[in-house]
């Protein structure tokens, strides 16, 4: 006769099966850049749908009943079609400080909550915004090419930059990237204005209702807002001629908030001076026509990942996750911004 | 113009001829703003001419009071003497080195610099190529325009800068810019000068190799003397480590350049951001092979802005000389 399974009888892996679950439906970026290891814990068990062949309508409603949380990161969308294979789910963690991915209204109508990166990547964003702004406005890169290519010892002195101090920047989006970006910029001697869905009532900045407005009282754009409905293609023909011939724009925000089309356009015909960019419309594919262009800096999509980030967001993923479970308040919670 | 005013400005010249400044080789502000200076001045162009220097002085030169001279032109004791009414030198350059101050002195020739007008300049690029190397964006963009983001795919991490700590040295007009921005962006700013300056709270060091020890980035913003020519030596990059960044906007022969370029090559710090080179415009081949290396073609001048308030400050400086008034940004003499 067996012996009867009591709790302290339970082996390591059926306390496993008993934990509470967090469905994943694609790794985050995280997992292989610095290890899904960071992300464990004793109080919840992932159950990643990619590791399955069965579709989600099929997978989910086996498990449906002990899945409490979904972790999610962008190309993963949480629509109202997943939330309803999984009734149990009381909260919606995301990699990402963006939430576009998410149904919001549909998890508000749940009494789902929802949690995202907070403000771990806003000091690594700003600081490749404004490490590229240096770049457009000083040519490092472009001048890094030509004594690569042997050309300052053959052709002399690559042309002069322009000065950061005295510069009329314009962030678009105040939120925390865009503070800080602000913040950075101030101690370069630069000018800062901003717009934003409002004005900040805590902000000395001077505020433009209008992002065309913007663009004709300043130098250079920092694109530092969420991709939305309203901030889709946002930047366009208007606004790229009201910045002018002499004006940047650096985006580190998403690739559709900028018409590319139209700012190629711009830069091939001298209507805008120069771009620093790490975010495109259709990432990792760069239209070609930036490749040739001198007064363009291109990043991979880099802005957030430094490895310190990267560690902060797996201790604030699982703080949340675990936080939730023991019915705690979480340590970064979304709240929409009425 | 009408020949009526050109006649009355030729008049004029005759009566009030432009004053003469000697120019032995152009800096940039001549050569791109000789116009502006031409209109008030007139320039003895002594690389111009077919004589050797000492003949072309004595010949052309001799009573000339003011010379307009750049960083990296001799103003030599003998060219000092053989201009007995020199009163001025104007150099568009922040270093003197290449003045011989000593019969400055002697004489009582003025010397007008360009103070700290390159200052912010400068701890922009030293910024700027700490950014670029510590976060891969000269690297990154070579990535993508070579399809590598496409095909390859990600892009290799960059680290934070965010409570790094930044060990600056020489914390002059240059140093303090540098600090000054690095600030916000939340660095531990470490420094080692001749001096410790009371008026900062930055951590002091008194030898650069305990400053290396305990910083993750150095970065060289001091002169070019005796004291400082290859200050950063191996022991220096040791102490630096294999995490540690080295941006360099001072002077190339500030660093043992070879000693460096060693060190980079074998992983012993992590890597650097060059303005300056020992050979310039020379860079050594290694450096050109290498992905952590950021290499900038350092310039005299380095933005349209500051060049154009570099030639309003030359004006300014020979003006106030010929009218008897104070210099703009004397360098003071006396001990």
């Amino acid at each position: 006769m067996g012996v009867s399974n009591t709790d302290s009888d339970k082996t390591q892996e059926e306390e496993q099966q008993d934990l509470p679950k967090v469905v994943l439906f694609r790794p985050p970026p995280a997992f292989s850049l610095i290890g899904e290891e960071s992300f464990a814990s004793n109080k919840f068990q992932f159950l990643k749908t990619y590791d399955s062949q069965l579709p989600l309508d099929q997978y989910l409603p086996t498990h449906s009943h002990s899945i409490k949380a979904i972790l999610s990161s962008a190309g993963a969308p949480v629509n109202a079609d997943i939330l309803q294979l999984l009734p149990e789910v009381g909260l919606v963690v995301t990699t990402s400080a963006g939430l576009n991915h998410v149904d919001i209204p549909e998890c508000r109508r749940r009494g789902i909550k929802i949690a995202n990166a907070g403000h771990v990547y806003s000091d690594d964003v700003a600081d490749l915004a404004v490490g590229l702004l240096i770049d457009v406005l000083r040519k490092v890169s472009a001048s890094d090419r030509y004594v690569r290519q042997g050309l300052w010892a053959d052709k002399g002195n690559y042309p002069h930059g322009s000065k950061l101090g005295g510069k009329r920047t314009g962030i678009v989006g105040l939120g925390n990237i865009g503070y800080e970006v602000a913040k950075r910029l101030e101690a370069f001697g630069c000018a800062v204005s901003y717009n934003s869905r409002k004005k900040k009532p805590y902000v000395s900045y001077p505020f433009y209702h209008n992002v065309c407005e913007l663009a004709a009282n300043c130098d250079a754009l920092i694109i530092c807002c969420g991709l939305s409905d309203e901030t889709r293609h946002m930047i366009n023909k208007p606004v790229l001629s009201a910045l002018g011939k002499e004006g940047f724009i650096v985006n580190i925000g998403r690739g559709d908030i900028i018409d590319e089309k139209e700012m190629v356009s711009c830069l091939m015909r001298g209507e805008i001076a120069g771009a620093g960019l790490d975010v495109f419309e259709n990432e990792p594919n760069v239209r070609k026509e930036f490749f040739a262009m001198d007064n363009v800096v291109l990043s991979p999509h880099r802005a957030v990942f430094t490895p310190e980030s990267l560690k902060d967001l797996s201790q604030l993923v699982v703080g949340n996750l675990e936080a939730f479970l023991s019915n705690k308040p979480l340590l970064s919670e979304y709240v929409d911004n009425k | 113009m009408d020949c009526n005013g050109y006649r009355q400005e030729n008049h004029d010249q005759n009566l009030f001829p432009k004053p003469k400044v000697l120019v032995l080789e152009p800096p940039p502000v001549f050569i791109y703003h000789e116009d502006k200076l031409s209109q008030k001045f007139h320039f003895l162009k002594a690389w111009d001419s077919p004589l050797p220097l000492d003949q072309f002085l004595t010949t052309h030169a001799h009573s000339v009071q003011a010379i307009l001279s750049h960083g990296s032109c001799p103003v030599t004791t003998n060219t000092i003497r053989l201009l007995p009414s020199l009163g001025l030198i104007v150099t568009t350059s922040a270093g003197l080195d290449q003045i011989d101050l000593q019969e400055c002195r002697r004489r009582g020739v003025s010397v007008a610099y360009a103070g700290s007008l390159f200052s912010a300049d400068v701890a922009d690029i030293a910024v700027g190529l700490l950014i670029d190397a510590l976060r891969k964006i000269s690297a990154g963009n070579r990535y993508v325009t070579q399809g590598l983001w496409a095909n390859n795919g990600d892009f290799s991490l960059g680290s934070k800068l965010g409570g790094r700590k930044v060990g600056i040295v020489g914390l002059g007009s240059i140093g303090l810019e540098v600090g000054k921005r690095l600030e916000p962006f939340g660095c531990n700013i470490l420094y080692c000068s001749r001096n410790k300056k009371s008026s900062v709270s930055y951590p002091y060091y008194s030898n650069v190799c305990e400053l290396a020890a305990n910083c993750e980035v150095l970065i060289i913003c001091c002169e070019l003397n005796d004291q400082t020519r290859h200050v950063i030596n191996k022991e220096v990059l040791l102490a630096l480590g294999k995490k540690g960044l080295i941006i360099n906007v001072g002077r190339g022969a500030i660093i043992d350049e070879q000693e460096m370029v060693r060190c980079l090559m074998q992983g012993e710090i992590a890597g650097a951001g060059l303005d300056v080179f020992e050979n310039e415009p020379h860079v050594p081949s290694e450096l050109i092979s290498l992905d952590n290396v950021v290499l900038s073609p350092h310039r005299a001048v380095h933005t349209e802005e500051t060049l154009m308030a570099l030639v309003d400050l030359v004006i300014g400086n020979l003006e106030a000389f010929f009218s008897n008034k104070p210099l703009l940004s004397p360098v003071l003499l006396d001990e």
